[in-house]
């Protein structure tokens, strides 16, 4: 069996331009937030991966002197 | 900025569907330019180095919360728009988008720049720009803008937050240099605006909009713009011997002083049959010297900061 693809809708041509423009935008952000996780993963900025291992902060530190 | 794109022209297809550039055109590109220009020199001139992806995304976001505020005016003030020549062909008047739309892309612009600022930068930034959008879409454009001839004085306060945020990117907090950057923009927006209200007068009276001109009369509106001349004078010379000033600010700032009080000056002895004939001459050329005198007072604190590097700039 074939498919016959028609024409585009005369709604899809209509609205190339704004479909075009809001992709572009979609790319960008994408692009964006790649390069500022790799800023932040190179700057080393507090970053916490949730890989089952206990996490230092959560550990009840012993007291310290005190009664 | 006073947006005064009158007609811009955006065009759109013949079935008057919304074209990508009439969304565009929601968010007010160019007082978008002021709030990146301002919020890009608060980040650039504090103290704490920013990494340039950082800077750059943070302006962008800043930027963003700027078109979302534009986009929840727009959606609000259609009516007016659509009874003002400055504003008719904005797109929700001219019928281009509708007001549903409008809000819609304010309120989801609002949302993302603030989480994306917080992300990118800290949290006191994305909320101070939470603040900044909240304070023009409903304290100025809800509330005041309809309701007081003083509304672009306290609203002038949204227009002048920008260079506070991107201070806030830097260093994640206020301080004396950031106010004092904020009240310069603040203290100007008052003679910016009623000195582009003398000559736009019809369409403030038309709209109902309760502007200086229309409720005071314009001799009142002329002293009004002196006194906030003198009293935005005294920022300029406190910001050029602040730590981000140095001699190229202070220079800019007399000299700039000098020929916006003595415009505020020949504006306040101007009668209005003297200003109608010759069709507000010196009220445009005032207008047109309010946005250099807000311009150049930026860029002299960006060249301070730019040739400190190198021993020039600052004291």
């Amino acid at each position: 069996m074939t498919v016959a693809f028609g024409r585009d809708h005369e709604l899809h041509r209509r609205r190339f331009g704004r479909n075009l423009g809001l992709g572009l935008v979609l790319a960008a952000f994408v692009a964006l937030i790649f390069a500022l996780t790799v800023v932040k993963v190179s700057q080393g900025d507090s970053l916490q991966g949730y890989d089952h291992a206990p996490r230092p902060e959560l550990v009840p530190q012993p007291q310290q002197g005190g009664n | 900025m006073t947006d005064t794109s009158a007609f811009d022209g955006t065009a759109h297809d013949a079935a008057g569907e919304a074209r990508f550039g009439d969304y565009v055109q929601l968010l007010k590109p160019r007082v978008m330019s002021l709030v990146v220009f301002t919020a890009a020199v608060g980040l650039l001139v504090a103290p704490v180095p920013v990494h340039p992806l950082v800077a750059f995304a943070s302006i962008l976001f800043i930027a963003l919360g700027g078109g979302a505020s534009g986009a929840l005016n727009m959606w609000y003030d259609a009516d007016i728009d659509a009874v003002m020549r400055r504003t008719q062909r904005r797109p929700v008047p001219a019928g281009r988008v509708g007001p549903q739309d409008a809000l819609a892309l304010g309120l989801a612009l609002s949302g993302i720049s603030v989480v994306m600022l917080g992300l990118a930068a800290n949290w006191f930034a994305a909320a101070f720009l939470a603040f900044t959008i909240f304070f023009y879409a409903v304290v100025y454009t809800i509330w005041l803008k309809r309701s007081t001839p003083q509304n672009i004085v306290i609203g002038g306060a949204a227009g002048a937050f920008p260079p506070m945020i991107g201070w806030a990117v830097a260093t994640g907090g206020i301080s004396a240099e950031s106010v004092l950057m904020f009240l310069l923009t603040f203290m100007w927006t008052p003679p910016h605006f009623w000195a582009l209200a003398l000559f736009m007068n019809d369409d403030y009276s038309r709209a109902g909009v309760p502007m200086l001109t229309v409720t005071h009369g314009r001799p009142a509106t002329r002293r009004h713009i002196l006194g906030y001349t003198l009293a935005l004078a005294p920022v300029g010379p406190a910001l050029a011997v602040s730590q981000i000033g140095g001699p190229i600010m202070l220079a800019t700032t007399l000299v700039l002083n000098a020929a916006f009080v003595a415009g505020a000056l020949r504006i306040r002895a101007r009668s209005d049959a003297t200003a109608a004939a010759d069709h507000y001459a010196v009220e445009k050329r005032f207008f047109k010297l309010s946005l250099a005198y807000l311009f150049l007072h930026f860029a002299a604190l960006l060249a301070e900061a730019a040739l400190r590097p190198w021993g020039m700039g600052g004291w």
